[in-house]
């Protein structure tokens, strides 16, 4: 498989009057062709920055990218210009915002919106695109496509929306769709048909998937691989599996056990992680998530841990992993330490 | 197993609509039956606009409603007068979904905590300083945040706050209307274990409204299922997960995403054609229908009633009483 898009040594700061928030510090990933790939982490925690980079979609000021390449189909996303990153946004990139209801514009039929992308970016004549786009309501499944082109947002239910703002994103066919928090803003039925609804469209148009989420649920469902990201960075990184049935840093551990579920039968507490996220105007010295690991060394609190590999496509950036450190994690599970 | 118990809120055909103008009615809750039991949690599901939030602020006399009655220890919540509704509001409490708009900014955390008990006239002088330093503490906070401002906390801190008011005068029931839903998952463990250590010290009596399927599974002792302002199903919870019967049930269960790949890709979905239709002026019989695979004639005529089918399991669905 090709590497589509190359993420290496990504930082991004924003400058606020309370001094600079260090909302992504140091973020590497890859991403093949087709393939579907989930950030998952707490608000705050540089998962949205991080796509929004990707894209070029940071305003600034306040925000500024300190460091990092970001190489997307062979081009340094980085190095172009405002009209250059048009071109490539909206018809090689495409994205689903969290909040369907704000992010379509109200004053215009839903049809004149998808066409409205389909002539700037997929050069198109008026008539074309309106074929065009009523192919794209027919395939995202919104029943009675032609007299649903003509309506306004606001006699969309918030499903359709979502539906209707897939079909946007799609309209040019993007080898990249961007879904930050897809259908946190829906109910559970619909969130089973978006869900599908994307798995159905991935395979069918062969689009890599940047999944943005904190429901573990939906990621296990969608996507291939996972990245956990905490305070700016990323903590591990591998396939589904990896992260499910073997999670090796104290974070994703945590994640996973403090979520419910449905299919268990015992009503044991809950594991919380306890405390709270950093402040990112002054990270910590060390890692990040010393303060709320139980696990913790005293190493932790000063040295930054650098990435240990448990497999060829599975890292995580934590201290147990390292050959000094055997053993301390079941001592500390044993109550020893 | 409930039904031996007296229970501590019975509430018997509860309507609740409200005028939208244009001779139009939004049948918000429409003739709901249940009793809650002192000491247990009753869960409420159902997708946004069902009446889950409605029945909860009913409940807690935030609205009146049209027809049907509430009983709160054999009384009639509705045909209080003054001090018995004053008493009523010191044993009923609730806590809100959004823990940033339910705390006002310009008070002090120590004067919303003690808000209630000043109203209340408990705690007098020094006592009122050291109980609320006490409910601070009972909620994982510290007495030091007595004297900031709501601004200055995190959400799942605020969501503490929350809990501390609504605990300041010593409730026996308390309406915790989505308490989660706004927080992050590695907080929300917090907050239900938090509030079920509450409940097991001072033996409250929960209701827990959420669209978390499988968190309210994990808090309740019954769970009622809602759909366009009626419930669809009533049963206990492990029950409700390993037996449901009403297709809206089946249907929400097996939409819910489960953190595990393995499982999650290999099992098949009920997927629910269209959308909730909306709630005013609704169409006669089951509500549920026209998304319902199972529909008969019968379902477009008549409205089905809640039946127990086995032993406290409830369902209202023609399917099932035929």
């Amino acid at each position: 498989m090709s590497k589509l898009l190359e993420v290496k040594d990504l930082e991004v700061s924003f400058d606020t009057y309370a001094g600079e928030v260090k909302a992504v510090r140091g973020v590497s990933f890859d991403l093949n062709k087709g393939e579907a790939i989930a950030i998952v982490g707490e608000s705050g925690c540089g998962k949205s920055v991080t796509a929004q980079s990707i894209m070029r979609l940071i305003p600034s000021p306040p925000g500024r990218v300190k460091n990092g390449t970001i190489i997307f189909n062979d081009v340094d996303i980085l190095a172009l210009n405002e009209r250059q990153m048009q071109a490539v946004r909206g018809s090689d990139m495409g994205m689903i915002f969290q909040d369907p209801m704000t992010s379509l514009n109200p004053t215009m039929t839903v049809g004149r919106q998808i066409q409205e992308v389909l002539m700037k970016h997929g050069g198109v004549t008026k008539k074309q695109a309106e074929v065009r786009s009523l192919e794209m309501l027919q395939l995202v499944g919104i029943p009675n496509p032609a007299m649903r082109l003509k309506q306004y947002p606001h006699e969309y239910s918030g499903g359709m929306r979502q539906r209707a703002m897939i079909a946007m994103a799609l309209a040019c066919g993007p080898k990249l769709l961007f879904a930050d928090e897809p259908t946190t803003a829906l109910d559970v039925t619909i969130q089973a048909q978006i869900i599908d609804l994307m798995k159905e469209l991935q395979k069918k148009l062969d689009t890599a998937i940047i999944l943005i989420t904190h429901d573990l649920g939906v990621v296990a469902d969608l996507a291939e691989r996972v990245i956990v990201m905490y305070a700016g960075k990323i903590v591990e990184y591998g396939s589904v599996n990896d992260i499910y049935y073997n999670p090796k840093h104290p974070y994703t551990m945590g994640l996973l056990k403090s979520v419910p579920r449905l299919d268990s039968h015992n009503k044991e507490e809950l594991m919380p992680i306890d405390g709270t996220p950093p402040d990112l105007f002054s990270p910590p010295k060390g890692c990040a998530f010393a303060a709320r690991c139980d696990y913790a060394m005293k190493v932790c609190h000063y040295c930054d841990p650098d990435y240990f590999a448990i497999n060829s496509g599975h890292k995580a950036a934590c201290w147990l992993l390292h050959e000094y450190a055997s053993g301390v994690k079941e001592n500390v599970l044993r109550g020893v330490i | 197993m409930y039904s031996a118990e007296k229970p501590l809120i019975d509430v018997k055909n509860l309507k609740k609509y409200f005028n939208v103008g244009k001779n139009q009615v939004l049948k918000a809750v429409d003739n709901v039956t249940f009793s809650i039991n002192q000491g247990e949690t009753i869960g409420v599901v159902g997708e946004s606009g069902c009446g889950k939030t409605t029945v909860g602020r009913t409940l807690i006399r935030l609205y009146r409603p049209t027809e049907g009655e509430i009983y709160y220890n054999g009384k009639n919540i509705n045909d209080l007068n003054k001090t018995e509704a004053k008493k009523y509001a010191k044993t009923a409490q609730m806590i809100f979904q959004d823990p940033y708009a339910s705390l006002n900014p310009r008070m002090t955390v120590g004067d919303i905590i003690g808000e209630g008990i000043d109203i209340h006239g408990l705690y007098r002088n020094g006592d009122r300083q050291s109980r609320i330093y006490e409910l601070l503490e009972k909620v994982g906070l510290n007495r030091e945040h007595a004297n900031r401002f709501p601004h200055e906390f995190s959400g799942g801190q605020r969501q503490r706050v929350g809990i501390a008011r609504a605990l300041a005068i010593e409730p026996e029931f308390i309406v915790c209307d989505e308490p989660i839903s706004a927080l992050d998952v590695s907080i929300q463990a917090q907050i239900v274990n938090l509030l079920m250590k509450l409940q097991k010290d001072m033996n409250l009596t929960y209701m827990f409204i959420a669209h978390d399927l499988s968190m309210i599974k994990h808090i309740s002792d019954r769970i009622a299922v809602m759909y366009l302002g009626t419930i669809v199903e009533l049963t206990n919870s492990n029950e409700l997960y390993s037996n449901p019967i009403h297709p809206y049930t089946k249907a929400l269960l097996s939409a819910i995403p489960i953190p595990d790949p393995k499982i999650e890709k290999s099992r098949s979905r009920i997927l629910l054609e269209g959308d909730v239709p909306s709630p005013i002026n609704p169409a006669p019989g089951c509500k549920f229908r026209k998304r319902c695979k199972y529909a008969m004639d019968v379902c477009e005529i008549k409205v089905p009633e809640l039946k127990e089918v086995s032993v406290s399991h409830y369902v209202a669905c023609h399917l099932t009483s035929r």
